[in-house]
């Protein structure tokens, strides 16, 4: 079987304004969702006291809210999670408050509900941790980007560089978007799929611009845009094909890889969709409008492939 | 004819062979079990075989049996084996071991003894509790200001040079002792040298009088700071192998700078670890009362007048005398001395008061006994809410005075074993600074369990859609993917296991995430094969050619994916940490699988000396 038989020919690098329009779009609609809606940060950031339950049957989750109201047990998030027997409650950080006395004191609530009530997990973050993930989350956004950055530099030419990162750049601003419109828990997990998105997304742009260094060896007499519509033409089936199976392998987490992992997942899913978008309609074109020529590949004392050895 | 070196097909063989191997202890499952651990002191073979003999009688029959740093670990064969063994050891041996209830894998004894193990599942997955506590280190930087203050008070005082003030200025981190004139600079100065020879005092004025600072370097602070939560981590890792609590395989690791992280796996109240682990501990030494019978006090109950009543680790009652000699926060350091001339000994020292204390009583009490008296406080609420302090005083060492000594002396007497952790005590007991909880994590069982199902299934359906899809699109060649990417989950099952890394919820996500790479590699491969073979290149050539132009592309993607699984790793914490760890794991294992494992198939499969017309790709 094969979808690509014949190598197609799409004229990437002619419509690409049409492209750097959506992204921009795209990217403006996630900075402003982010700004007007916000992220719904998970106690990983916030600090503050999560307590999941499992009841035998449904619950009222206003009978709940009630009843934690009349116990003095204040602001606090009553949802369902996952199934609507699985009840979660999220509290605003207290520093005199003990976990494991909130989750006794809460679960002693909803026994009065529903006795057949079962503590699931408490979680108790401090404020001042929550901050310190979330500043350490950040950091280790800025640091692969600067990392992966040095990479594709030593690896290929700046003018290359600086098109992958801007267009790597562009996948977890995404996946930030969705979170805000979606209101989907920001924990950190979805900061570790977030840099699982970039990995991939880079991935993609790496080989996308491994093709476009060897087409402009061997074929010198092609114009540069030439070179990259061509090289993204041929490795176009592979992208598809990887990522189609990578999403495969994904959507088995987010259908049963159970609430935990959905925030995951759903990240995952955005992302790799973003990440494949970016790799073929934006990195190699901002390469090009940073003036990429033929003759920046041709250099020898850059890398080569060559210089690669451990060949099977 | 392709030519694919043989030997390196013999290394494919070999790291899958050791790779099988590896994966092997994961397929048992596990059975309940107990944990036995004795109490600083490690459980020998005798203990195991009286207590199996102990079971047999009782007529439960543990499934297997076995040592393992100190522990000895018992499994059955059903929950009520093990309740009812826990019962019968806990009632036939009181109070010599603590005994937990945990689960432990069914590996045969001869694999164990390889040091082949199964996977360690992470607290996400089969539940437990998981802490975080932040030590106060510029407590304890204060605390080492204030002790600086007092010595050099006392050493003012013992050498009776007046003084103006002795002041301590934090958070500048200095101390500053303030003179009236000249003369008693100089008095003062050498007097508070001569107690503290290796001290970087500097000369300074104040308000025009002269006056002696010293002020902590950058590195003392740090090494103060590193020190605390170092000795914390010691005193928090000796109370959870306390035989008051019963928890299996603890795990206590230093966060960041000033943070201590506790797992407690299958632990679910937290509330009584956490009211152990928030104690502090101190130490006194005071002189043994010799003339009066200690068995004879705590029999009667009457204890003669200046004396007191004490009870060492085996319940021993010892009489001491009422009078401290030394407390534990005249304590600066304790450490262990394997081979000093009088054997194993404890290397202690004192600050300036505690050493001529220490001097006097060595003077006036030679050849008698001194005893170590080891002081556990803890704050707690009672039943009715009441704030009460809970006081446990043991003796942990009686040892003879054999000559004069005041700041640095030895406590000789001690068995090697015992001198390691009592030194440890010691520091551990004198030193600790205040711990506040930050972070508590619990999971229950059921969740862990639920986790564990759900995210097996994920990975199950994830990988065969893979398999199928690639079978459908490659064939042949897609068959051969298979087969590489289940060595590829095997491969990185054997590395888990053999690095005794822990696997979490997240761990499993970067599992199937490594198949989607390892795909990624494959296809890379088939794609630029089917592109020879499209040009009109032979079958032959077509495959080493698809193989060695993919190689680059394959390499510069993988690291940059490394990359950003390492800045995880470096950044990340706990179930992060996890994903980054399995992630980096599985792109070297599926490197390896992808580009060797699969162009070693496809040599057995395509070449030989036939002539192969057309590939199925």
């Amino acid at each position: 079987m094969e979808f690509f038989h014949k190598v197609t020919r799409f004229p990437f690098m002619h419509t690409r304004k049409v492209w750097y329009g959506l992204s921009a779009l795209l990217i403006i609609a996630s900075i402003a969702l982010v700004v007007l809606r916000g992220l719904n940060l998970g106690v990983d950031f916030t600090g503050g006291v999560v307590v999941e339950s499992n009841f035998p049957e449904a619950p009222n989750i206003d009978g709940l809210r009630t009843a934690l109201a009349a116990a003095g047990i204040a602001n606090a998030q009553v949802q369902a999670f996952g199934s609507s027997r699985d009840i979660l409650v999220r509290l605003p950080p207290d520093p005199n408050a003990k976990g494991d006395q909130i989750g006794a004191h809460i679960l002693q609530v909803f026994s009065g509900v529903s006795p057949g009530v079962k503590l699931q997990s408490t979680e108790v973050v401090g404020p001042q941790v929550g901050q310190e993930l979330f500043v350490k989350g950040g950091w280790a956004l800025f640091a692969t980007l600067v990392l992966i950055l040095i990479y594709v530099l030593f690896r290929f030419t700046p003018k290359l560089a600086f098109g992958a990162i801007l267009a790597v750049l562009h996948d977890p601003i995404c996946v930030i978007g969705f979170f805000a419109l979606s209101q989907m828990t920001f924990d950190l997990t979805a900061i570790a799929a977030i840099l699982a998105v970039i990995g991939y997304s880079l991935n993609d742009t790496v080989i996308v611009f491994d093709r476009i260094r060897e087409r402009a060896r061997n074929a010198r007499k092609l114009k540069i845009d030439q070179v990259i519509d061509e090289s993204i033409n041929q490795t176009l089936s592979r992208t598809l094909m990887t990522k189609l199976v990578t999403l495969l392998v994904v959507l088995a987490l987010l259908l049963f890889g159970g609430e935990t992992l959905h925030a995951f997942s759903a990240a995952l899913v955005i992302g790799i969709i973003a990440g494949t978008y970016s790799s073929i309609y934006i990195s190699a074109a901002l390469a090009l409008d940073f003036g990429l020529r033929s003759d920046d590949l041709l250099e020898r004392k850059q890398g080569r492939p060559e210089d690669v050895d451990g060949l099977p | 004819m392709i030519s694919y070196p043989r030997w390196k097909i013999v290394v494919v063989a070999i790291v899958l062979l050791l790779g099988c191997l590896l994966a092997l202890p994961n397929l048992f499952g596990e059975e309940d079990a107990l944990q036995l651990a004795r109490d600083r002191a490690s459980v020998t073979d005798a203990d195991r075989t009286a207590i199996e003999q102990l079971l047999k009688e009782k007529g439960v029959d543990p499934s297997g049996a076995f040592l393992d740093q100190g522990h000895l670990t018992l499994r059955f064969r059903s929950k009520q084996d093990q309740l009812k063994a826990r019962d019968a050891i806990a009632d036939a041996r009181p109070n010599q071991f603590t005994i937990a209830l945990s689960q432990a894998s069914r590996v045969p004894e001869w694999m164990r003894n390889l040091g082949l193990t199964p996977v360690k599942l992470g607290l996400d997955l089969r539940g437990g509790v998981y802490l975080v506590y932040q030590v106060d280190v510029q407590g304890a930087v204060k605390q080492l200001l204030d002790r600086h203050e007092q010595d050099f008070r006392a050493s003012l005082r013992s050498a009776r040079v007046p003084y103006q003030d002795v002041v301590v200025d934090y958070p500048a981190n200095r101390v500053r002792v303030l003179f009236r004139d000249a003369d008693g600079f100089a008095k003062g100065r050498a007097a508070i040298l001569a107690d503290n020879r290796n001290m970087n005092l500097t000369d300074t004025t104040v308000d025009g009088a002269p006056a002696l600072e010293l002020k902590l370097t950058p590195q003392d602070i740090q090494e103060r700071e590193d020190g605390a939560v170092q000795q914390n981590i010691v005193i928090l890792r000796n109370r959870l192998n306390s035989p008051e609590l019963a928890v299996s395989e603890p795990q206590v690791a230093r966060q960041g700078v000033d943070r201590i992280a506790i797992q407690l796996p299958g632990l679910q109240n937290s509330a009584e670890v956490k009211k152990i682990l928030g104690k502090t501990a101190t130490l006194e030494f005071r002189m043994v009362d010799e003339t009066n019978s200690p068995i004879e006090a705590a029999a009667t109950g009457r204890v003669p007048l200046g004396s007191k009543l004490y009870y060492t680790r085996d319940k021993q009652p010892v009489l001491l005398k009422r009078d401290v000699v030394v407390t534990g926060d005249q304590l600066t350091d304790a450490s262990f001395q394997p081979n000093t001339q009088e054997g194993a000994a404890v290397s202690v020292s004192l600050d300036s008061r505690g050493a001529a204390k220490m001097l006097k009583n060595t003077q006036e009490n030679l050849g008698h006994l001194m005893a170590v008296v080891f002081i556990d406080r803890s704050r707690e609420k009672n039943a009715e809410g009441v704030v009460v302090d809970r006081t446990t005083e043991e003796v942990i060492n009686r040892a003879t005075i054999r000559g004069v000594f005041s700041n640095n002396f030895n406590i000789t007497g001690v068995n090697p074993i015992e001198g390691r952790e009592l030194a440890l005590l010691l520091r551990a007991g004198g030193l600790a600074a205040p711990l506040t909880p930050v972070e508590e994590r619990a999971i229950g069982p059921s969740l862990g369990a639920d986790n564990i199902d759900k995210g097996v299934h994920a990975m199950v359906f994830g990988m065969l859609a893979a398999f199928i899809f690639m079978a459908i699109y490659y064939k042949v060649f897609g068959l051969i993917a298979d087969l590489t990417l289940a060595a590829n989950v095997v491969l990185l099952t054997a590395l888990l296991s053999l690095l005794g890394a822990a696997l979490t919820l997240p761990g499993i996500a970067a599992v199937v995430l490594t198949v989607g790479m390892a795909v990624d590699a494959n296809i890379l491969i088939y794609e630029r094969i089917r592109e020879e073979l499209r040009v009109g290149v032979s079958p032959r050539a077509a495959i080493t050619a698809g193989f060695e132009r993919a190689f680059s592309a394959i390499f510069d993607s993988n690291v940059t994916a490394f990359i950003a699984g390492l800045v995880l790793w470096l950044f990340g914490a706990g179930a992060v940490r996890g994903f980054a760890v399995v992630l980096m794991l599985g792109i070297l294992t599926s490197m390896f699988t992808a580009v060797m494992g699969s162009r070693a198939l496809v040599q057995i499969v395509y070449g030989g000396k036939r002539k192969v017309e057309r590939l199925s790709i």
